[in-house]
């Protein structure tokens, strides 16, 4: 095994032996024991994916790829896959972020699950999700990925109904998995179409095969294969019509929501797009498709965020409003910046998630934000480190968010797959996350207290703040290697944008306007404008006065009624898909096979037991060797019908 | 003489269990069950899995006259089937040591000739020959149904029995048929499957009642009938709730099985051009047969009733792969007859293992199961993901097969096909959040109240290889499919004009090392 093979085993094992220590374990109640060992695993595996990018640095630009082969899985004609795997300048950034992050957030839960009855399984499920999303970035192929993008859904259905005594938990794991399941079943189609058309499901070869000519129209196999694997992304990165799973999906442990449900395995729909960049820009269709759902459901999200009143809901629709603007970045073909929103979105949403983690500890399992306010006193770090996260979502100038948010608003505008529609569905979404934000920032941390009086709020242990502060550092810096060229021109030093420089050999490209500086300066202006007058407005509502919201929801009326349901886009599912199907299966079950079949049988036995009596009452009974008689006369009979 | 031993051993082992003391009879059974076990892995040194022909054949003139032999013989369609046979019983054994407490010297007795008639259908290669091994197979699974049965267990059996020889007198009409053919066209009445190759069967394209497409249909309907295809199934949930455990595994693992096996066998290389005109029919049932039994098996209040209608939905994935006629779905489809074999029958070990403490199979009467169960909630949970095909299961190796081989040959149904991806998931899911999750039902505590809800070591035994098969044939596939490429490549570069050619470089003695793994 050379060095690059061992690299890789130790990256995608040291989780999977982690699994196996403490799922052999699983009725421990140690959880400092066990969350050492799950968090080992993570350290081990993120040394393990940081030597391989450096091994990765040294290699030239254009070949930045290394590659290993473990054994052959499944070879049935001419379709042959190997377990094999691949580390190139887009799953670098990938396997850094989930080990990275996933590290931390391991790290954190040692604090969170402490007290919880079955610690050993947790971060045995945890380290298994690692090694499924290490799986789904480094797969060579296709079908590798899918068993990560199978594997990480399992983990998410598993940790989602942890606590699965409460029903309402239990219920959304299996909608999170059945509803990641009808993605699944598009990204197969989409898998077979590659595999008919191009004879390969390899990545590298798939590529290589593509034509140079896009597809004009709607049926041609990359255009066909293109939307049916989109519709697995809109499973998995929870996008519009798919998304209902994800706001769910908090019923689990809240790290979990800041690993799986936020930072890591929510973007795979977005990596699974960059990764086929080549094959997205032949079908300009698709790709109109994926803007089009990416900026609805960023918009669409953001003001069920508007309404909602449990902290982790909130988090929730802003982190499917933020996927949006990734697959909006994706369609108008800037892939460069949907990664690097991935991996901003990565710190400050994680941040997030923790931090609203350690409210939720500190409040006893209290997660209803108008029961909170004024928690800046008692939870100095995590307030201080919130608000990290939440200037870098609503795109405070400078800070990660701004740096890839606008970068991916102004490729929307000025991209040839572009459109400046797309652009303004993008900035009122924006102002409307400013909104929330702000709110969710304001209810919670800031005004006066309406924590009941038997609750006692208390900062949380180092095991949880220091994830909290480094990802906060992050948060705060991460963007800067991705700085717009416009603002890296007026900086001192002049940074390049290292990130775009870096991803550039493995991915496609659309064709860009130039597009004068002042002009990107002037939409950049806009939309923090626009931000901060949403901020300003949610700030006067919720601390200076909270008498307002009341006011101007009564104003809106009907349309406060929609958002605040939700759309009733649940109502609708249960009333309109699920319910017709369970009855009409009982329909099926009761008029086909109880009351046409089985009748249909009840007659020909019937027969059968009719003819077999008379037979009896004048041969003695012996039914059986009557029956093959017949049989044998009739043969006779049809033989000379057919032969004679 | 290996093949043959394979299907006397067994017959002997039945008729030895009757003479012993009755405290023996468990632990011989199990005993016996292994000795023929371990002769089936005989098979691994004497097989050579790079030859398309016939291996270890054994021919005896039986009834000459009219052309019957005593015929066997293995090739890569027939030999995991005959393995997944033996590797079964003494599973069911063990399995069943608490559960079958009356008649147990009877019902090892059955279980031992049931075995023997099911190797006998996967070796048979002379019709008639295979035809009474095909319908002996019924008579144990009849008293097994009807004896150690449940409440309804006679409404049950007889509805099994009408249905599968309703199906089987056609074909014994085809069987005569096929020898009076062989008389006008070879010079001699022969029940050899060799022989019947050979024969140029009458074939209008088009014309509805032309000889082969009767033909195709007397064995197809036989076949149809046991696998079950829709809409011949409605004996299946019945047999199942009725049967035993240790019947419906047998049942779901290996009867079923016989009849797929029936049209790798027969009707795909014996009646080519009627199976040409008439895929569209077959694929068009097996899709119905996906969608239909996924549904129905959601709503379904009992869990065994559940368990069987995934079985029509399993074995309409087997059919459409079959009829896919590619490498793709042909391969997948045998694979997943073995996949079903081994998950469907691990939900029905674990579905009887929790009807021996609690003696209900009522979904809602379960709940939180979880809690009091854990051991029994992740084997379950492991033996659900393989039946709902998660990657790295056996059942996801076998789906994705034949579904990329369905949508090569038809796109469209492939499509409706792959529905059955999500509805697979739901009915199973469903059933496991009911069961296992929530808070403990009144029945799970009181039952609880006792303890010794969790799996003993012997339940553990049961299961543990059948969890290690779902990763290994998840995990490394080839290692499987090396076996039966060069027989389906054969069958499907010769399907027009089939012949299988005996194979007598392979002796019994002979030791053969190209079993390469990849």
């Amino acid at each position: 095994m050379d060095q690059n093979s061992l690299l890789f085993a130790i990256l995608l094992g040291a989780p999977l032996v982690g699994f196996f220590i403490n799922g052999l374990n699983f009725r421990s109640h140690n959880s400092k024991l066990s969350g050492s060992i799950a968090t080992g695993a993570a350290i081990i595996s993120f040394i393990a994916a940081a030597l391989l990018v450096k091994e990765l640095i040294h290699l030239p630009p254009e070949a930045r790829q290394i590659k290993s082969s473990f054994f052959s899985w499944m070879a049935v004609g001419d379709f042959s896959v190997d377990a094999a795997f691949l580390v190139d300048a887009i799953s670098a950034i990938m396997i850094l972020v989930i080990t990275g992050v996933g590290s931390l957030i391991h790290l954190f839960s040692v604090g969170y699950m402490a007290h919880d009855e079955k610690p050993a399984k947790y971060f045995a499920y945890l380290n298994l999700f690692l090694f499924n999303m290490l799986l789904l970035v480094l797969g060579d192929n296709l079908l590798v990925m899918f068993v990560g993008w199978e594997g990480v859904g399992l983990c998410s259905y598993l940790l989602i109904g942890f606590w699965y005594t409460d029903p309402a938990k239990a219920a959304a794991g299996m909608k999170a998995f059945i509803t990641n399941r009808i993605g699944d079943a598009g990204f197969l189609i989409g898998i077979f179409i590659l595999f008919l058309t191009f004879g390969t499901v390899t990545f590298t070869d798939l590529l290589s095969r593509l034509p140079s000519v896009a597809e004009v129209g709607w049926t041609g196999p990359i255009t066909l294969a293109s939307l049916a694997l989109f519709i697995g992304a809109t499973g998995k990165s929870a996008q519009m019509p798919l998304y209902v799973w994800l706001p769910d999906a908090m019923a689990g442990p809240t790290p979990v929501s800041a690993l799986i449900h936020a930072a890591t395995m929510v973007t795979a729909g977005v990596y699974m797009i960059v990764r086929l960049s080549g094959l997205f820009v032949l079908a300009p269709n698709a790709m109109l498709v994926v803007a089009c759902v990416g900026a609805f459901t960023a918009l669409f999200a953001a003001t069920i965020g508007l309404t909602q009143w449990d902290i982790k809901k909130v988090l929730a629709y802003s982190t499917v409003s933020q996927l949006g603007y990734m697959f909006l970045a994706a369609g108008v073909g800037a892939f460069g910046a949907a990664m690097f929103h991935l991996m901003t979105h990565a710190f400050f949403k994680a941040l997030m998630f923790l931090g609203s983690g350690s409210v939720i500890h500190a409040m006893h399992e209290e997660q209803d934000i108008r029961k909170m306010g004024g928690l800046r006193k008692q939870m100095p770090i995590t307030h201080a480190t919130f608000f990290v996260g939440w200037l870098a979502i609503i795109g405070f100038p400078m800070l990660s968010g701004f740096m890839s948010k606008d970068e991916i608003l102004w490729k929307s505008y000025s991209s040839s797959a572009g459109h400046p529609l797309l652009w303004f569905v993008g900035v009122v979404a924006a102002a409307c996350t400013s909104f929330y934000m702000t709110r969710l920032m304001a209810l919670t941390f800031w005004g006066g207290s309406r924590v009941p009086k038997e609750t006692h709020p208390h900062e949380s242990p180092p095991t949880m703040t220091i994830p909290l502060i480094v990802l906060g550092i992050l948060s705060l810096v991460g963007g800067w290697i991705g700085i717009p060229h416009v603002i890296g021109a007026l900086i001192p030093g002049h940074p390049e944008n290292y990130l775009e420089h870096w991803l550039a050999p493995a991915l496609a490209t659309v064709p860009m306007e130039e597009g004068s500086s002042i002009l990107e300066f002037s939409l950049m202006g806009i939309s923090v404008s626009l931000a901060a007058i949403a901020a300003w407005f949610a700030f006067d509502f919720y601390v200076v006065h909270p008498e307002r919201p009341k006011a101007v929801a009564a104003w809106f009326g009907r349309f406060y009624e929609a958002v605040s349901n939700k759309y009733w886009v649940d109502e609708i599912y249960q009333a309109r898909i699920i319910q017709p199907i369970v009855d009409g299966s009982k329909a099926l079950w009761a008029y086909v096979d109880v009351g046409f079949v089985d009748r249909l049988t009840y007659f020909a036995s019937d027969v059968v037991l009719g003819a077999g009596g008379m037979l009896r009452s004048m041969q003695n009974g012996r039914t059986q060797q009557y029956a093959l008689y017949i049989a044998l006369g009739l043969a006779i009979t049809i033989y000379w019908v057919l032969v004679g | 003489m290996l093949l043959s031993a394979l299907i006397f051993l067994p017959v002997l082992f039945g008729l030895a269990v009757l003479a012993l003391p009755k405290q023996l009879v468990r632990p011989v059974s199990l005993a016996l069950s292994l000795v023929h076990f371990i002769a089936s892995l005989l098979l691994f040194r004497n097989f050579d899995p790079t030859s398309a022909g016939l291996q270890l054949v054994e021919q005896k003139p039986w009834m000459p006259d009219i052309g019957i032999t005593y015929f066997l013989g293995l090739d890569g369609i027939s030999f995991w089937l005959v393995i997944l046979t033996t590797f079964l019983t003494p599973l069911v054994i063990l399995g069943s040591w608490k559960s079958i407490d009356h008649k147990i010297k009877g019902f090892h007795s059955a279980l031992f000739f049931l075995t023997a008639t099911m190797v006998g259908s996967f070796l048979a290669l002379d019709g008639i020959l295979f035809y009474i091994f095909f319908e002996a197979s019924l008579i144990p699974m009849y008293f097994m149904i009807g004896i150690w049965g449940g409440a309804r267990r006679l409404y049950a059996t007889v509805k099994f029995f009408i249905y599968t020889m309703f199906g089987s007198l056609f074909m014994l009409v085809a069987i005569v048929a096929l020898m009076f053919m062989a008389e006008q066209q070879l010079g001699q009445m022969s029940s050899s499957l060799l022989d019947w190759y050979k024969l140029e069967i009458p074939f209008v394209g088009g014309e509805l009642l032309s000889t082969q497409t009767l033909l195709m249909f007397a064995f197809a309907l036989a076949f149809a009938i046991k696998v079950p295809m829709f809409p011949f199934h409605t004996w299946l949930p019945d047999a199942h709730v009725e049967a035993p455990t240790p019947g419906s595994v047998i049942l779901a693992a290996v009867m079923l099985k016989m009849g797929t096996y029936g049209f790798l066998r027969f009707v795909l290389p014996m009646f080519p051009e009627a199976v040409d005109y008439w895929t569209w029919l077959f694929i068009f049932l097996g899709v119905v047969g996906i969608v239909y039994g996924a549904l129905v098996a959601m709503v379904q209040p009992d869990i065994k009733k559940l368990v069987a209608y995934s079985s029509v939905s399993h074995m309409g994935y087997v059919i459409v792969g079959l009829f896919a006629m590619n490498a793709f779905g042909t391969t997948g489809g045998l694979y997943q007859m073995l996949n079903h074999g081994v998950s469907t029958g691990a939900l029905f070990l674990l579905v009887g293992m929790i009807y021996e403490r609690t003696h209900s199979r009522e979904v809602n009467a379960y709940g939180g199961l979880a809690k009091v169960a854990p051991w029994y909630t992740i084997i379950f949970l492991i033996v659900t993901m393989s039946s709902i095909a998660v990657p790295m299961t056996n059942g996801f190796v076998g789906e994705f097969l034949i579904l990329l081989g369905l949508f090569k040959a038809h796109p469209i149904f492939a499509i409706i096909a792959t529905t059955g991806v999500v509805l697979g998931a739901t009915y199973m899911l469903w059933m496991v959040k009911r069961v296992f999750f929530g808070p403990e039902s009144a029945m799970v505590k009181e039952h609880a109240a006792h303890g010794g809800m969790d799996l003993n070591w012997r339940e553990k035994l049961v299961m543990a290889p059948l969890v290690t098969l779902i990763f290994w044939m998840g995990l490394f596939p080839n290692h499987f499919l090396n076996y039966s490429k060069s027989s389906i490549d054969h069958l499907l570069e010769n399907r027009m004009h089939y012949q299988l050619q005996v194979d007598n470089s392979s002796s019994p003695l002979k030791v053969v090392d190209q079993r390469g793994v990849n």
